[in-house]
């Protein structure tokens, strides 16, 4: 089996045991970048020099026995608007283009200790903001299972580059299920982590009370080291919290027998593509069989949670893009007369039109006499829709539902009716707005044989529970294994 | 037309922390432009601030002091606008939930109390610097950010004050508080101590505010006061011939010593305050709140009223003594000691202060110590030197910070009180003198001044003039 | 309430953002319909519900006031587009 294409663990384990070199691996994986790569169009940014010469250095520490990271000589991969030092941080903006960060993020802090092996930067909506990648100012990523179809989004990027092993692992950013959503579209494993779980710290920021750095990997156990990995406190990120990190691997096997799962039936109305529904029912039957309880539940506010988010978030997001003035750092236009020309000029000229349209509804909904009624009002409701959870949780211990309502669609499909597309991450959004964990599995395919997800939320902090809960599925299951299939020329290794 | 003046004050106080309000960088003033800047106080993509507690309890000090009411659960806000000097075009700061809101700060304006109350206090960051240049035609400005993120007070007044004496005796009072609690060393020059004004006329006696107009650009507490003067005037020309006042915001032109209009209400910035996501909201308990008070010293003006009740010190003594809290902690500890409130008072006001003043020395460290005056005033008391040679035992105690002890005994300055070596001496100048003698006997009085002259001249003034007079006095035999 | 040019202009101003006047329509547009569907939440009573801001209840987070080491000016002002001596150049600021 070609060497890129197995788990993050298993390559991890060849490394150690020495059966291969760190360098075989990031060697292999360039070749299959050179080949796959004009395909997929999964990167901004590909850091090969720095890439080997890491390796090289983990395969010295090997050979003179040295203590060696938790992820040793894994590829990784990483959402362009995550800061890496010295290296190209786009946001997919033209506004960020050749910006070079001065610090590393600290989930970039964490993967380096512990050895692993950043291979380039993944494209994504401009600023994340989108659900398709299509925002994105340098390229448009092509799910792997189907070069028309969009790779979903925000993390577009880094999900297809994993689902076509283009990279072994990847982080990306979740603020209204960008992490989820690509995943369940690439049929890869994506989980979004609790808020406060994983410092913000080095994330460009869209809506600060939102997002979260989260994963993307081939399977359940590498999601749950990677995790462990990112996760912990983080003295540059008052919002990060102290709960101690659990090994989300150790007992990640135990049973789930009389585990009560909820299904809301909210979730399950009209808009819901009928093969994706088919896909969950079945994963619920699984479940049940493994001596699992369904049980039904409402979350009665639902209905709003898009609208709240696109308030909140952009509320947000108005305020985090406004430092982008041509003044410090980044692009500045031209041709400006006067600072205020200048500023106007450089941002519109910098920014796209998604970002340009979430940034004036932002400051809508924040202007003098629209606060209460916006921003206010919404801040509100997502009180009411957090309380949503928390009740369910006192009967359920955690809730299945699908990823995203539809499987990946063409590219352009949705590009011009900004509404339809955000209404596309209806069931991803909630999590965020009540800050609790999402995981989204492969859970089956469409008929035109693309991926179907299922996602699975928990209360704060139960990550670990649901790590427990997905690997379940995935040892009963085999969805996890099917790889997108495309010309390969002959495989080395 | 007779017009009564509404006047209130914004205050802006940096606070003397070592690093700035959010990330780790000094507040030192004065350094290279651009090297006290990092990733977070320039705003650059994916930082995060994280609050300083030091900034943050001097804050809740000062609300404390100016008899604020906490929010026990306070938070901050972004203010947002575009302007170069302010590195994520949002000011943190805080709107929704003011540390703290409705207090009060006494002041005095001749010999009689005012209440000034306080809308609110709070905290935010200071933005950085823009320069232009001073040649004609640059069609650029220069920016230097050493500044952004500093901590910042800011004290909001009601509009309380009704005519300039009030505003100086506010700004006055308030900066001894801020320097007495030692949150800011308010050097104006520096920009750590920044006042605006907002002003308004309405007929004497007519309840209702007129149209308040804002003034900026204050450097110094003389412009604020000449910028009130100009506006007054301003406003009453306009208003007595019956036209409105505009809602406005003007800048002060400390040369030319007029205003003018900056923007107009109409244009008044859309701020789009919200919660910051950021930073998580403060509780402040008792505990925290009593540790804090515990922090704060008595403020200028109770001192003063104590000073002048207690050791019955004179009103321009006491202001004098309180005027800089280390003169009024030195002449405690003094007083604490040996209770000699006059005598301390005199040798600080007087003598102290002078040789200060004269050798332009740091009144914050002063050149000798409590002890060392104390003993002073002791050794004086027991007569063992004049309070001439006093004087000059202290200047030197000023130049070497000897103890006067030491000083008297180098010196032999100690007075001579020795009845046998005196009457020697007398003996010498009455065998020397004998028509002095006669003169006396015949009732000359001034001839005993005469030889108490000479005896005194014969022992380098050095002798126990009352012990002479006696001795004197037995001799010629009265 | 809704989104029109008098509207659009005034928060286009606000975010710094030039529009061409066929951006214009487009934005009215497209905003006009983002609106009308949030507009849904006043379906909901709200009378007595906290916002939430803080997805998480903690508070009082704070660092000492201890020097960290500050930037290279050099390297910051290598990222900037425009500088002159140690400083970052803008177009002339009138008061
Ligand atoms: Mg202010
Ligand atoms: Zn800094």
């Amino acid at each position: 089996m070609r060497l890129i294409k197995s788990t993050a663990i298993q390559i991890k384990d060849k490394i150690v045991s020495g059966e291969i070199q760190a360098k075989d691996v990031v060697r292999s994986l360039f070749e299959w970048i050179r080949e796959t790569e004009p395909n997929v169009q999964a990167y901004i940014t590909l850091n090969e020099e720095e890439a080997l010469k890491k390796a090289a250095e983990i395969d010295k520490k090997i050979e003179n026995n040295e203590q060696i990271g938790l992820l040793a000589g894994v590829p990784l991969a990483i959402k362009d608007n995550i800061c890496t030092k010295n290296l190209y941080t786009t946001c997919a903006s033209k506004i960020l283009k050749d910006f070079i960060p001065l610090y590393d993020a600290f989930v970039i802090d964490r993967l380096k200790e512990e050895d692993a092996i950043i291979i380039g930067k993944t494209n994504l909506d401009e600023f994340a903001m989108g659900s398709s990648t299509e925002n994105s100012s340098y390229k448009i990523t092509c799910n792997p299972w189907n070069f028309d179809c969009v790779p979903g989004g925000s993390s577009g990027g880094s999900a297809a580059a994993v689902a076509s092993d283009l990279a072994v692992m990847a982080l990306g950013s979740d603020t209204g299920g960008s992490v989820r959503q690509p995943a369940a579209l690439c049929g890869i494993v994506g989980v979004k982590p609790t808020y406060g779980r994983v410092s913000r710290y080095g994330l460009v920021a869209f809506g600060s009370s939102l997002d979260q750095i989260g994963t993307l990997t081939k399977d359940v156990k590498d999601a749950a080291l990677l995790l462990k990995v990112i996760s912990g406190n983080d003295l540059y990120d008052t919002t990060s919290a102290r709960e101690p990190v659990p090994d989300y691997i150790d007992g990640i096997d135990s049973s789930i027998s009389d585990l009560r799962i909820g299904i809301p039936r909210e979730y399950f109305a009209e808009g819901l593509n009928c093969d994706v529904l088919k896909a969950v029912k079945d994963a619920l039957k699984v479940y049940e069989r493994l001596g699992a309880k369904i049980i039904d539940i409402s979350l009665p506010h639902t209905e709003y949670a898009v609208a709240v988010y696109y308030i909140i978030a952009n509320a947000e997001a108005s305020s985090n893009l406004a430092r982008y003035d041509g003044v410090r750092y980044g692009f500045r236009a031209s041709n400006a007369n006067g600072v205020i020309s200048m500023y106007c000029r450089t941002r519109s000229e910098g920014f796209g039109n998604e970002v340009k349209r979430r940034i004036m509804l932002g400051n809508y909904a924040l202007s003098a006499g629209y606060y209460d009624a916006y921003y206010l009002k919404a801040s509100k409701v997502r009180n009411l829709i957090k309380s949503d959870f928390d009740t369910a949780f006192k009967k359920v211990d955690c809730i299945i539902c699908p990823t995203s309502p539809i499987p990946a669609f063409k590219i352009g499909e949705r590009a011009n009716n900004p509404l339809e597309m955000y209404l596309s991450d209806i069931y991803t959004i909630p999590a965020n707005l009540a800050g609790i964990p999402g995981i989204s599995i492969p859970c089956g395919f469409s008929k035109e044989v693309l991926p179907i997800g299922m996602q699975i939320l928990g209360q704060h902090f139960e990550e670990k529970k649901l790590l427990q809960i997905a690997y379940a599925f995935e040892r009963e299951t085999d969805f996890h294994l099917k790889k997108p299939v495309f010309k390969v020329s002959s495989a080395k290794i | 037309m007779e017009y009564e003046v509404v006047i209130g004050l914004e205050t802006h106080a940096e606070l003397s922390t070592i690093t700035k309000l959010f990330c780790g960088c000094s507040t030192k003033f004065g350094s290279e432009p651009n090297t006290q800047i990092c990733p977070v106080c320039l705003g650059m993509p994916g930082v995060l601030p994280v609050m300083n507690r030091k900034a943050f309890e001097y804050a809740l000090k000062i609300a404390i002091t100016l008899n604020c009411d906490i929010n026990r659960f306070t938070n901050f806000d972004r203010k947002s606008y575009y302007y170069p000097d302010l590195p994520k075009n949002y000011q943190i700061s805080q709107n929704y939930s003011n540390l703290g809101i409705n207090g009060y700060m006494n002041i005095e304006v001749n010999n009689t109390i005012k209440k000034i109350h306080i809308h609110n206090v709070h905290l935010e960051e200071e933005a950085g610097k823009l320069i232009h240049p001073e040649e004609i035609g640059a069609d650029y400005s220069l920016v230097d950010f050493n500044r952004a993120g500093v901590p910042l007070l800011e004290i909001v007044s009601c509009p309380d004050m009704r005519n300039i004496d009030e505003v100086e005796s506010y700004m006055q009072t308030l900066r001894k508080i801020l320097l007495y609690t030692g949150v800011s060393d308010c050097k104006m020059q520096e920009g750590s101590l920044r006042f605006e004004a907002s002003i308004s006329l309405r007929q004497k006696g007519s309840e209702k505010l007129g149209n308040r107009v804002e003034i900026k650009n204050l450097n110094s507490m003389k412009s604020v006061l000449r910028a009130v003067e100009y506006e007054i005037k301003r406003q009453s020309i306009v208003l007595d011939k019956g036209e409105t006042v505009a809602r406005e915001t003007r800048l002060w032109d400390e040369v030319a010593e007029r205003s003018e209009r900056m923007r107009s209400k109409e244009e008044a910035q859309d701020y789009r305050y919200f919660p910051e996501p950021d930073l998580l909201p403060v509780f402040i308990d008792e505990k925290w709140l009593n540790i804090i008070r515990d922090t704060i010293p008595e403020l200028p003006l109770a001192r003063k009223q104590r000073f002048m009740e207690t050791l019955k010190l004179s009103e321009y003594d006491a202001c004098v003594l309180t005027e800089e809290k280390v003169l009024a902690d030195f002449f405690e500890k003094c007083v604490n000691v040996l209770n000699r409130p006059k005598a301390f008072c005199n040798w600080i006001i007087n003598d102290l202060l002078r040789e200060v003043k004269d050798r332009k020395l740091d009144i914050h460290n002063l050149p000798i110590q409590p002890k060392q005056l104390i003993s002073l005033v002791e050794i004086v008391e027991k007569g063992t030197i004049s309070s001439t040679i006093a004087k000059e035992v202290f200047s030197e105690m000023v130049q070497t910070g000897k103890d006067p002890q030491t000083i008297i005994e180098e010196k032999k300055l100690a007075q001579i009180s020795d009845e046998s070596l005196i009457e020697a001496v007398i003996e010498k100048i009455i065998t020397s003198n004998p028509e002095a003698i006669e003169d006396y006997k015949k009732g000359k009085k001034n001839a005993l001044a005469f030889l108490i002259g000479q005896v005194m001249k014969e022992m380098k003034g050095k002798a126990n003039p009352k012990i002479v007079n006696k001795l004197l006095k037995d001799k010629v035999g009265i | 309430m809704g989104m029109d040019r008098k509207n659009i202009e005034y928060i286009a101003h606000l975010s710094r953002i030039e529009l061409m006047v066929n951006e214009e329509e487009m934005f009215i547009r497209q905003l006009s319909d983002i609106l009308s569907y949030v507009n849904k939440l006043n379906k909901i009573n709200t009378e007595n519900v906290k916002p939430l801001v803080y997805p998480l209840n903690m508070s009082n987070v704070f660092r000492d006031d201890e020097l960290d080491e500050s930037s290279s000016r050099e390297e910051v002002l290598s990222n900037a587009p425009s500088t002159m001596g140690f400083f970052f150049k803008v177009p002339k600021v009138i008061e």
